[in-house]
Order: structure tokens, then sequence, then C-alpha cells
């Protein structure tokens, strides 16, 4: 018989009752809950007479709606402070742990998770928010859900679900300097399509995978639902033990090393099979862009903005044509030609202390470009912020002439008041390109950090090896 | 949850694949704590030629003329038809939640990004996968024969065409069980409340860690 998956594993070690035709009964550890997706599930347990079944499992935050600025102020759009005041009311009502907008642990849900070790490797972690995955880099088995499927969480502690295929993706070899793990994922998710890994959990695997950071494999394991994954995740390693150690809410002592013990095992068995298996090799990755409006949209940056008139799939082109309407480019443009209005540097997918490092390595000494309105920079969490402050980081961004804000999810959604206005285009690090998603009319490029910072700088998508010297 | 059994109504040709919930339901809507209301806002970046805000009355915006729900007769339509992977993107409930509100019953596409596929299932919004080439044979009679109409039967599973052409797909018994009946989720899950306990029992026993340290 073939070995296990790590996904087998995750799934069997939380499987409360299975019926013959497949359904299961699945149990969940963690429910990471924010303001967009749970008053309504709240609401449904209440008229219903229910209680949360283990309120100690859950851990809730605002961040969609919170600013990013002038936070003393308080929320000024009376519908977001209804939202942020209604998940106040109902998890505090229900003594769950929250963070509240003032607390420095305050942040986007997928970036404290792991941050406060809420989410270990092992569990089962689910939020109403497909960005969930995120958390599947340590390990762990993590997917977004709605909030009918909050309510049951909430109500039961468990959820339906039935297992769905495994696929491996396995990048091998060395990546080249300045490809980073956001490049790696839009090259991913570029190669395979959105659509390539509905009904499948993905395991990133391969020597590139695991030479990246805890943090790199977050960003990746994020974007596993931009290629149609509910679930992304990475077999544990030493790395992953050491990020766990001394988290806030992770086990210490004893207890840590005979969790380590376990958490060991929570790799794929070398003879393990997967449904599918998609092979590419790091050294053919180069930094990527976004042209389009769907994240397998992606250029190389020493690319050009393809050409729908040779696409042989009628429906793909006319998707593309469209795409290039929206987002007003000429086919066969390079990329390094595009010129962005504006630069965020923050969301679940690129927001920790690394990407800002990365961002400020390239902006140190140089300013922010004339045509660039608005370079802003949003920290995962009150937490990265302060890091990043202790490190002088703000102080980098500050004098290029970039904003440096408090931490949320802004303008990767734009449900604050951080947003694209219509026709204008941003150079941005968070994780979907849709239409009018950071603002009515607003044309979003996807890019890592570094290359944001560089667009900001130069004023036009450009690798930072090419800046001028600072 | 309302039941689906058997449906008959105006079939809305959306010609186009991948399209994400941004777009079925903007962000600027998911402020809401309730459930209803989102039906005047659903494709609202594509049905209005002015910008939306919560709270605006949409009866009084300018409509996009050249967006299908925007055309009689398929702003009466209760069945959407669209190309592959509808409702790729976030997983807010609030556009199955607006495509019921706006009167569909049913979404027919060649695949549908997974959580939309469940949450539609939640919501009696039945979710149909038929083959690409169904899919485009659908195209062709609803735009040559506008209000034509189709039958959906979720018994039978059966999709009949306009002209009689008659589709199977497949949903799985779980789902169907559920939906046929409208059936409450929760309270079918709490009938097993002794094996969850006797779940996290063993968990207590195996992984002592998970339960001690998840009160931080």
């Amino acid at each position: 018989m073939a070995g296990k998956t790590l996904y087998d594993k995750l799934w069997e070690a939380h499987v409360v009752r299975e019926e013959p035709d497949g359904s299961t009964l699945l149990y969940i550890d963690r429910h990471l809950v924010h303001e967009v997706t749970s008053p309504q599930a709240f609401e449904g347990l209440r008229l219903a007479g229910r209680t949360p079944w283990r309120g100690d499992s859950v851990l809730a935050v605002p961040d969609h709606n919170v600013p990013t600025a002038d936070r003393d102020k308080g929320i000024a759009d009376p519908v977001s402070r209804t939202q942020v005041e209604t998940l106040e009311t109902n998890v505090t009502s229900l003594g769950l742990k929250f963070f509240p907008m003032a607390d420095v642990r305050q942040g986007i849900v997928h970036v404290i998770g792991p941050e406060q070790g809420a989410t270990l490797p092992g569990m089962t972690v689910v939020c109403g928010d497909s960005h969930t995955s995120t958390h599947g880099a340590l390990g762990a088995l993590a997917f977004g859900i709605g909030t009918s499927e909050v309510e049951h969480v909430l109500a039961t502690q468990c959820l339906w679900q039935k297992k769905t295929k495994a696929m491996q993706i396995r990048v091998e070899g060395e990546l080249r300097p300045g490809v980073t793990a956001k490049d790696v994922v839009l090259a991913i998710i570029g190669r395979i399509g959105t659509a390539g890994g509905t009904g499948y959990a993905i395991e990133f695997a391969g020597s590139a995978i695991r030479s990246l950071s805890i943090e790199g494999r977050m960003s990746i394991c994020n974007m596993s639902i931009e290629a149609g994954a509910r679930a992304g995740m990475v077999a544990v390693d030493e790395k992953t033990i050491e990020y766990v150690r001394n988290k806030p809410q992770a086990p210490s002592g004893e207890l840590f090393e005979q969790a380590a013990e376990y958490w060991r095992t929570l790799v794929s068995d070398p003879d393990a099979e997967f449904d599918a298996v998609v092979e590419m090799d790091a050294a053919e990755i180069a930094p990527q862009v976004s042209w389009g409006t769907s994240p397998e949209m992606v250029a190389p940056i020493t690319g050009r903005v393809p050409d729908p008139a040779a696409e042989s799939d009628p429906v793909r082109a006319e998707g593309m044509k469209r795409a290039l309407e929206y987002m007003d480019l000429q086919p066969n443009t390079p990329m390094t030609e595009i010129r962005p209005d504006k630069v965020f540097i923050g969301s679940c997918t690129n927001s920790r202390i690394e990407d800002l490092r990365a961002a400020a390595e390239v902006v140190k000494g140089r300013k922010k470009a004339d045509n660039i309105k608005l370079a802003m920079v949003v920290p995962g969490s009150g937490l990265v912020k302060q890091q990043a402050e202790q490190e002088g980081l703000d102080r980098i961004f500050l004098d290029a002439g970039f904003e440096w804000r408090e931490p949320g999810c802004s303008m990767c959604l734009a449900m604050n008041a951080d947003r694209l206005e219509p026709g204008e285009r941003c150079a941005s690090t968070s994780n979907r390109n849709f239409e009018g998603r950071q603002g009515q009319g607003g044309r979003t490029h996807l890019v890592s950090p570094a290359l944001a910072a560089a667009a900001a700088v130069a004023g036009h998508f450009v690798e930072p090896s090419a800046l001028k010297e600072a | 949850m309302q039941a689906f059994t058997v449906h008959r109504g105006i079939v809305a040709p959306l010609d186009r694949s991948n399209v994400d919930t941004d777009a079925i339901i903007p962000k600027q809507y998911l402020k809401s704590v309730k459930r209803t209301g989102f039906g005047p806002n659903a494709f609202d970046d594509w049905r209005y030629l002015d910008p939306g805000e919560p709270g605006m009355d949409s009866s009084q915006r300018r409509i996009n003329p050249d967006f299908v729900l925007n055309q009689a007769p398929f702003d009466q339509a209760s069945i959407l038809l669209a190309r592959k992977n509808f409702g790729c993107g976030s997983s807010r409930e609030h556009a199955v939640w607006a495509l019921t509100d706006f009167g569909f019953r049913a979404v027919i596409a060649p695949s549908f990004a997974d959580i939309f596929f469940s949450n539609s299932c939640k919501n009696g919004l039945l979710p149909v996968v038929l083959a690409e080439d169904e899919v485009q044979t659908l195209f062709e009679q609803v735009e040559a024969n506008p209000g034509a109409q189709v039958e959906m039967n979720l018994e039978e599973m059966t999709v009949t065409a306009p002209d009689g052409t008659v589709f199977r797909f497949t949903l799985d018994e779980d789902r169907r069980h559920r939906l046929l009946n409208g059936l409450d989720d929760i309270a079918l899950t709490l009938q097993y409340a002794d094996d969850i306990r006797a779940f996290e029992e063993r968990q207590r026993r195996e992984w002592p860690w998970m339960a001690e340290h998840s009160q931080g």
C-alpha cells in the first residue's frame, strides 16, 4: 500500500465520523473570525438559541474595515463602524478571545494567527475568508469557508466535508537572485490556471519551497485559492518548529517537545501517491507582474503584455481582450513600460516583517518617483509594525516619500477608505487583480514587495537590480 | 433553507469565464450585517454606470443597457448560465445571497469554484455542472430564443433545454438530499454530539497540546 500524503495525515487525524458516501464530519481546532463574514453567523446562532460549542477555539479580530490612518478618530464610515462594533458585541458577549483595533496584537487575521501561535502544525484551521490557506504553511489543514459554515463551526466545532484529491506542486532547484515566494506562486498560477487546483488540496514541495522561510511559505499557501484550491500546505521541517517555538499561544516546555515530535511526522511519506503532480524548475522562474484581471494573467518582468490574437482558444482570447481593455493595455507592451499611479505594499499575502524588509532594502536611500501619487506600506499587524519600527524600516519608507500606515487589509480589497480611483493603476503586493477589487475602475498589477518598491522608485515596473545606484 | 426539487425558468446568458465573487457582489456591500437585501447590487459594477454605495436607492441609478440582466426578458431570469470557474475568488457567501435575492434559483456552468459551490448548496441555489459543449448548446439556444425556459430537476438530476434536449448532471448524494429537503445542517450535525465529544476526549489524550493551549 502506498504511503500517506501530508493531507491524508491531517485529514485522518480529524475525522469525527464518516458516512458511507464519504461525507465526513471533520473536527475543527481553530476558528479565526473577522467582522465581515461573521455577523450573520452569530445572528443565526442567536436566533436558534445556540451557543458556541468550544469558545476557546475562536480568535476574533477586525481587519477588513479598519482605518489605516488617524485611528484615534475611530472609524469614519458609519456602516463600517457598525460592522466592527457588531463583531465586538458578538464576541465579547460570548467571552471569545478578541483583539480590538487599539490592541497592538490586532492585524490581518492571517498574519496574527501564526504570529500568536494560535495556528499550529497539525491543526485544522478555518475562517470565513478564502485566504485561510495561508496557515497551511505551518503544516496545518487550513481552508476558507462561507458564513453558513462559520455558523456551523461555531455551533458544532465541525464541518461536513468530502476529502478532495491531492496535488503536489514540486518546485526544484535554486531560485534566481531577486526571485521571491510571491513570484513562485504567481508563476505557479500562471502555469496551472485559476481553476487548476479546483477540487484539490495542494502540497507545495521541492527544494525551492524548502529553502523558503516560513513567511515565504505563507505567501505561497496564501494564494492557493487563486489557483482554485481551498487548501495549500507545506510539510513540517525544523524551520516550522523553530517558527512556532515561544509563540504566545504555542505549548511550552515538555509539552512543546512532545508536540514537536508529532509535528515532525507531518510530512508526505516518500512513497505517497498524489492524484496530480506538477513539476517546476525554480531556475526558470523570473519576477512576475500580472497584466490582466485574473491572477493567472501574469508575465515575467522581462516579458511583454500578450496578444489575444495569438490565442487559439476563442473563449480565452475573448477573456484576454476584455482584460486588456479594462486594464487599458496594448498587446506586446514591455512590462517595464507600464507605469503605475499608486503602490500598495501590504495584505495577508505580503505584509509580514520579511516582506517589509525586502521592500525597504530596495527603497533605502531612494525617493518615490514623481508619477507615483501614493506609495503606502500597511504592516500586517501591530506587532509587525512595532518590529519594523525597531529596525528603522518606517524611516526608510517615510524618507522616500512613502506613507507608513496602521495594520489591516486596506487596499487589498478597499473596504476601508484606502482605494483606487477609477482608471488608476496600482503596483500591489496583494492577491487579486479582479475588476474593481482595489476600488471601482481601479487597475491592479500583482507583484512581490521588492518589485512594488522598485516600481515606486522608478515610476514603472523594473527589476530592483536594474535600478540606478542609491 | 429553501428546498429545491424542480424549477422552470428563464435563463440569463452571462458569457464570461472566471466570474469572481467580487464581481457578483462588490466589497462595499459586504459591510451589511444582514443576510438579505443584496439583490439590487448583484453584479453592481457591470449593472450600473455610476458607482454604487450601500444605502443608495438602486432604482434611481443609471443602468448599463448592455448588461444582460438589464435586458428583458433576462431581468426576469431565475437561472444563470455562465462559463467555467464561476464564483472564483473570495469566500463571501454574500455572492450567493445576492444571486438568490435577485431571484436566481440555479446556476449552470462547466465548472465552479469550490467555496462558491458549497455556499450555494447551503442556500438553496442549485449549482449545476454541465460539459462545455452542453453549456455551449444552451448559450446558443437561449441567445437564439431569448426568454426560452429551461427546466432543472434535482430529483432526476436533469436539465431540459428549450428544444427538449435533456442533459444529465450529478451532485453528491449528501448535498442532493439536503437541497431536496431544505434541511438545517446544524440540527443534523448535533445528532452526532456524542461522536464529537468522543473525538475531543481522544484528542485530549493523544494530542494534549491542542486543547490545553487553545485558550492562549
